[in-house]
């Protein structure tokens, strides 16, 4: 533009160089200010529905707040002087805990190895690959449903094969543990192949002088895996932990279906699987209390336990890196 | 000497690159295969028999005839305690909306985010990137307070508004950008007298093209899904098809058939969007794993 005007030898008639700072300030107006209209229904959307919420929640949680009466006090931090002693709460907290970490740490290294398996020269690579992500599609609540059936007491055919191994009938829905393990085994589907996926991603971008220097130094192919592969891996690791810490600390789809027709938020007859997420949804919207403060109590807690396992969960595996 | 100790390992450096799989690796694999694939046939095998099947000894392993009738069952709205039909709808139109949205804000926010400077931009860019770690899902009581100042409670609004935005898809458009849209080709435009909304028709739009299809299927599947939400906010009587099937489940009745071809049903369309662009979301997902 500038060399143009330094190239014109005429003077421009005035209502043309009008016109032409007009264009200018239009110009500079769409540089400034345009941006923010690109990000505005974003931020606007997200605000309204995701922030805003996520806030509000907190001052909720100050409140004796429920669904049915129209008004409401501001308690302080009753609710939470409450939800330290409430057992059922702290029972929640264990189931969650339990059934993150028996399905987590298997899941993950069976993701690592099953990426290992793929970073093959394989026939019918893409395959393969499909045929893993293929739950990652299915729906939770397909899941549980089809799983429920799978472990059921009678006719599940769980119990089925178990039974050629000579071992009784588990009733899987009733005890703790063999309710954490049925649970865990319904996210491990899910998620395996997805990990595992993403592992590969990264096994790919792993230079080859790694594994070259590697070979120099003598090292066979499963010493190569331990100390070139995971220890390259390990951004990557700790990223798929932090994802599953997150999901799995919310789960609720599948334990709320485990046993369909009773379909409810305690977690089985003696809570034996209710998770915190279930918890939340029972006393704000399954209990005939509709307790708002209280389940928005929950709700902080479980954020803080999020937060904290994800910042431990990272510490640790940086600390692994270090001490190597 | 020293030139046949360079070419062993050398030789083994080739041998990892290309390595063959060999059989074992064939068998643990299939058995990976078969264990992702078998959960889902055995719905197919339950929903295919009459419902008597599911208590034979030892189990029917292979589907039968009765699948068709069980879908008749399912869609006759007179035997079963919650319309299918309107399910399915719903479930379509909200995970319609809400793909269009995400994508087309993405791509805006994405290409601001990118390519174009203001103040404020790494602060936001970093709220962003922040927000992705958190579990917006815990705001839902708020957020139930909104919908019921809004008349939403049980309305389909109330699950398509929250979800019109992604902190996710707004990142994964922002860092296709960067790279695909060449700032050479931003300037050109730009002398060429385009003002930015043009630059984003003409020269983005275009050029984000395979990123916008890998973050429309994952938003479509995750859409389709979602059932914590819809299970607090909407009725029976106006379901999400995820919760359609739960209320099926909780019938009275323990019909196994009839709730496993619910549920068949249920994952049929994103079995169908997985067959054709399957290899689409394999690259997404692990493209995705890189750059993040």
């Amino acid at each position: 533009m500038a060399k143009m005007s330094d190239g014109a030898a005429v003077v421009p008639p005035p209502g043309v160089r009008t016109a032409g700072a007009a264009r200018r300030r239009l110009r500079r107006f769409d540089l400034k200010v345009s941006p923010y209209a690109y990000v505005a229904p974003f931020f606007l959307i997200f605000i309204a529905f995701g922030l805003f919420p996520l806030g509000y929640t907190a001052y909720v949680s100050l409140t004796d707040r429920n669904l049915l009466s129209p008004t409401w006090h501001f308690v302080g931090l009753h609710n939470y002087a409450q939800l330290i002693h409430d057992s059922y709460f702290w029972n929640a907290v264990e189931n969650t805990l339990g059934i993150w970490v028996i399905s987590t740490l298997p899941q993950l290294i069976l993701a690592l190895l099953l990426a290992h398996l793929l970073n093959t020269g394989l026939r019918a690579r893409t395959l393969f690959r499909a045929a893993v992500l293929l739950p990652q599609v299915t729906s939770l609540v397909a899941v549980a449903l089809i799983f429920a059936q799978l472990f059921g007491h009678d006719y599940g055919l769980v119990n089925y094969v178990l039974g050629l191994f000579g071992i009784h009938h588990v009733y899987w829905e009733a005890g703790r543990l063999s309710s954490w393990i049925a649970l865990s085994v319904m996210v491990m589907w899910r998620w395996t192949g997805y990990n595992a996926l993403i592992y590969l991603a990264a096994m790919q971008a792993i230079p080859d002088d790694l594994y070259e220097a590697a070979a120099i130094d003598g090292a066979r192919p499963f010493r190569q895996f331990l100390h070139v592969t995971v220890p390259m891996l390990r951004p990557t690791i700790i990223f798929t932990v932090i994802v599953s810490t997150i999901g799995g600390l919310q789960l609720f789809t599948e334990p709320y279906l485990f046993e369909p027709l009773r379909q409810g938020a305690t977690g089985g007859s003696d809570r034996q699987y209710q998770t915190v997420a279930m918890y939340l949804y029972e006393k704000a919207f399954a209990s005939s209390e509709f307790k708002f403060g209280y389940a928005s109590a929950i709700a902080w807690c479980l954020f803080l336990l999020i937060a904290v396992i994800s910042a431990v969960n990272f510490l640790v595996i940086r600390r692994i890196r270090s001490a190597e | 000497m020293s030139t046949l100790a360079y070419r062993r390992p050398r030789g083994r450096f080739l041998a990892r690159r290309f390595r063959r799989a060999g059989i074992g690796t064939y068998l643990v694999l299939l058995l990976f295969a078969v264990g992702s694939i078998f959960p889902l046939y055995w719905s197919l095998v339950v929903a295919s028999h009459d419902n008597s099947a599911v208590a034979a000894y030892p189990p029917v392993l292979t589907p039968g005839h009765e699948l068709w009738h069980n879908i008749t069952r399912l869609f006759n709205s007179g035997e079963v305690n919650v319309s299918f039909w309107s399910a399915l709808l719903n479930s379509a139109i909200v995970a319609t909306v809400v793909t269009a949205a995400v994508v087309f804000f993405s791509i805006l926010a994405g290409f601001a985010f990118a390519k174009l400077q203001f103040r404020g931009r790494r602060a936001l860019m970093l709220t962003i990137v922040a927000t992705m770690l958190v579990p917006v899902q815990l705001g839902v009581i708020p957020l139930y307070i909104e919908m019921i100042h809004l008349h939403w409670v049980n309305r389909l609004p109330a699950v398509i508004a929250p979800n019109l935005v992604t902190a996710f898809g707004v990142f994964l458009m922002r860092q296709y950008i960067v790279a695909a849209v060449p700032n050479d080709l931003i300037d050109a435009s730009r002398v060429d007298g385009c003002h930015t909304a043009r630059v984003f028709w003409h020269v983005v739009l275009p050029a984000v093209r395979p990123a916008a299809a890998v973050l429309g299927l994952l938003t479509f599947m995750n859409t389709w899904n979602d059932f914590f939400w819809p299970l607090i906010v909407l009725s029976p009587r106006n379901p999400t098809v995820q919760v359609a099937v739960s209320t099926l489940a909780s019938g009275y009745v323990q019909d196994y058939a009839l709730v496993l071809t619910g549920t068949f049903i249920s994952i049929l369309p994103l079995l169908a969007v997985f067959l054709v662009l399957g290899k689409q979301i394999i690259g997404g997902i692990m493209q995705g794993a890189v750059k993040g």
